[in-house]
């Protein structure tokens, strides 16, 4: 894609309306209705009506749009639209029905404090959701309203008019996107990323995975995430491949609609997180499976958590008789922060496993031929081959920063390398990743920062505050990591713990993107602290864990 | 051991981890976030097994059933 060269994304997508305007670029699965294919043409067309919006409300290029959007056309045209537009658009999860409104809204005036956005486009229904956060902000974007999900705007744009979006006028080293990952702390880490940066990464991903247009991606991540906003969405619409698209919150019901999806369209590449590997190999019933037919796929890539050898064998039993390949399960190792992949294995050879300390490691591959990896001792020295160290990664597809927060910016990058905070070591050429330094949690592919759970296990009446600890631990059955909160208290009556425990529970899951598996509580002085003085989660959980064993062996 | 017993204990000790706990047939199970989406699948499918009845994907949410009452009744009436 050396064409991208000094371009920009608009110029990128209105060459596709122009050259191939009738070649679907998505087929959007809708709940009980037909999938609807979007054309470029009709993409451009309807994205444009979103751009016009965007300049009536003195928008400018350059500004951060938010979308708050489900699932369905209008976030498809709103984010197209924004790029259009020249704007930096920014996807939002949306408000599940298991979310607290209010600590949306605290989420949400932290982002706008931070990313300070000129506009907030949501549903008509959903304005004064956003309104009231909007007010408690101490400035205030526009608030833009759509109505329903399949809306779409009248567009006055004609080709000649095309000619006019501002988009088209950025410069390839001005942002293009915003990246947050969840939870308090992730809403205020917005990774920024240009659209050099963006078309770097493409064209070397690409290339590692052999991406070319007889390819059809088929998806049901959710778009506010690294792995399925670019890998299956900003790329295949970019790059000219279409893209068979469902709703997370379908695929979790109804999880056999992804194959049947990839047997429909003839779909060749699919990324899911470890977990779901697991997921769809144990809940899918055989006799949703009828017809099933998977001989169409080149890879299944696993992206996003850590990744284990025994998901790809449960995943290769259940579905090999349903025309599962031999070496199309590969891994891949990826951040927002290098736009997305770092590492890829299995196209040019099936992905290797090595045995360390009696675990079975999945390689991640070789680095992308644009990035280079490093692993890092305490002092930040090289170490060599085979020994575990941080994972530090250059490439020219790297973020310009995190958006207005400088200080997180100098804190990652050490002479032009970015720690990444993942621990792993190289192998014969390839990555392996085998933990992390930072505390951080990963379920189902999604990252959540341990303090934002513990502040809310904290708020809960009867747990000491400050004295909790939240970690992960990983669950071989379900391929991910269970989240397990230890809370001191000094209650000792068996149904008022309870109390506690369920009221730690329903906090979390009403205000985290994440389920507790287990709240554990525990007497005061329990937890154990750093020389100094605070609460050292590694610690805690090798006791949690040492405690867990004992009790399943006596 | 009757179905509202059955599903309390597998929702304690499968679900919640906390083997000796008692759900009560009125106690919210979604929309309080006792059970999240995925360990919902994992009761659809626990019934199915257990009872013969199948709920469709489309019915596992609050609208359907929210408490241990409420499945039992839904599962009484699909037998």
């Amino acid at each position: 894609m050396s064409e991208s060269e000094g371009r920009n994304f608009a110029q990128v997508l209105l060459a596709h309306a122009e050259q191939t305007p009738d070649r679907v670029a998505i087929h959007l699965v809708q709940n009980k209705l037909a999938d609807l294919p979007i054309t470029y043409s009709q993409l451009v067309h309807n994205s444009s009506a979103y751009a016009q919006r965007l300049m009536e409300a003195g928008v400018r290029a350059g500004d951060v749009v938010v979308l708050i959007l489900q699932h369905g056309e209008s976030l498809l045209y709103a984010f197209w639209g924004a790029v259009l537009h020249g704007a930096v658009p920014s996807i939002l999860p949306w408000l599940t029905d298991k979310l607290s409104p209010e600590k949306y809204r605290h989420d949400l005036v932290a982002l706008i404090e931070i990313t300070q956005p000129a506009a907030i486009v949501t549903y008509a229904e959903f304005a004064s959701e956003v309104d009231q956060a909007v007010a408690q902000a101490s400035l205030m974007p526009r608030v833009l309203t759509v109505t329903g999900s399949n809306s779409t705007l009248k567009s006055n744009a004609a080709p000649p008019y095309f000619q006019t979006f501002s988009g088209l006028q950025r410069h390839a080293d001005d942002l293009a996107l915003l990246q947050h990952s969840s939870g308090s702390t992730g809403l205020q880490k917005g990774v920024a990323l240009s659209h050099q940066a963006v078309f770097n990464q493409l064209a070397s991903y690409a290339g590692a995975i052999q991406l070319s247009a007889s390819d059809v991606i088929c998806s049901w991540l959710p778009l506010y995430h690294d792995m399925g906003f670019i890998a299956a969405f900003v790329m295949p619409v970019l790059m000219g491949v279409p893209l068979v698209l469902m709703s997370p919150f379908e695929w979790v019901r109804a999880p056999a609609r992804l194959l049947l999806l990839i047997t429909q369209y003839g779909g060749t590449l699919c990324w899911l997180p470890n977990f779901a590997f697991n997921f769809m190999a144990q809940k899918i019933r055989e006799r949703d499976l009828a017809g099933i037919q998977l001989n169409s796929m080149r890879a299944f890539i696993n992206c996003s958590e850590p990744t284990y050898a025994a998901s790809h064998a449960l995943f290769a039993q259940k579905f090999a008789p349903y025309g599962l390949q031999a070496g199309t399960l590969t891994t891949c190792y990826a951040m927002a922060e290098n736009v997305f992949a770092v590492a890829q294995s299995g196209f040019d050879q099936a992905t290797r496993v090595e045995t360390r300390q009696g675990a079975a490691l999945l390689s991640a591959g070789k680095p992308l031929p644009n990035v280079r990896v490093q692993i890092l001792d305490e002092q930040r020295q090289t170490v060599s081959d085979g020994q575990i160290g941080e994972i530090a990664i250059q490439s020219n597809c790297m973020l310009t920063g995190y958006f207005h927060r400088e200080d997180l910016t100098t804190a990652t990058l050490h002479e032009g390398w970015f720690l990444t905070g993942d621990l792993g070591y190289l192998s014969e050429g390839e990555l392996f990743v085998t933990g992390r330094k930072k505390d951080l949690i990963i379920v189902g592919g999604k990252n959540v920062y341990p303090q934002d759970l513990e502040r809310l296990a904290s708020d809960v009446p009867g747990v000491h505050p400050g004295r909790v600890v939240a970690f992960g631990v990983p669950n071989e059955a379900s391929g991910t990591e269970d989240v397990i909160v230890v809370a001191e208290t000094d209650i000792a009556d068996e149904d008022e713990r309870y109390r506690v425990s369920d009221a730690v529970r329903q906090s979390i899951t009403q205000n985290s993107d994440v389920a507790v598996r287990v709240v554990k509580l525990v007497e005061p002085m329990w937890l154990l602290k750093t020389s100094s003085g605070k609460l050292a989660r590694g610690a805690n959980r090798e006791k949690y864990l040492a405690e867990t064993q004992a009790a399943s062996t006596t | 051991m009757d179905t509202s017993n059955q599903i309390s204990t597998y929702i304690a000790t499968e679900i919640l981890k906390q083997p000796k706990r008692v759900i009560k047939p009125d106690e919210k199970l979604i929309s309080s976030g006792l059970i999240d989406s995925f360990h919902l699948v994992d009761l659809g499918l626990f019934v199915e097994d257990t009872f013969g009845v199948r709920i469709d994907d489309s019915e596992l949410s609050a609208e359907t059933f929210d408490t241990v009452a409420q499945l039992v009744k839904l599962i009484d009436e699909r037998k």
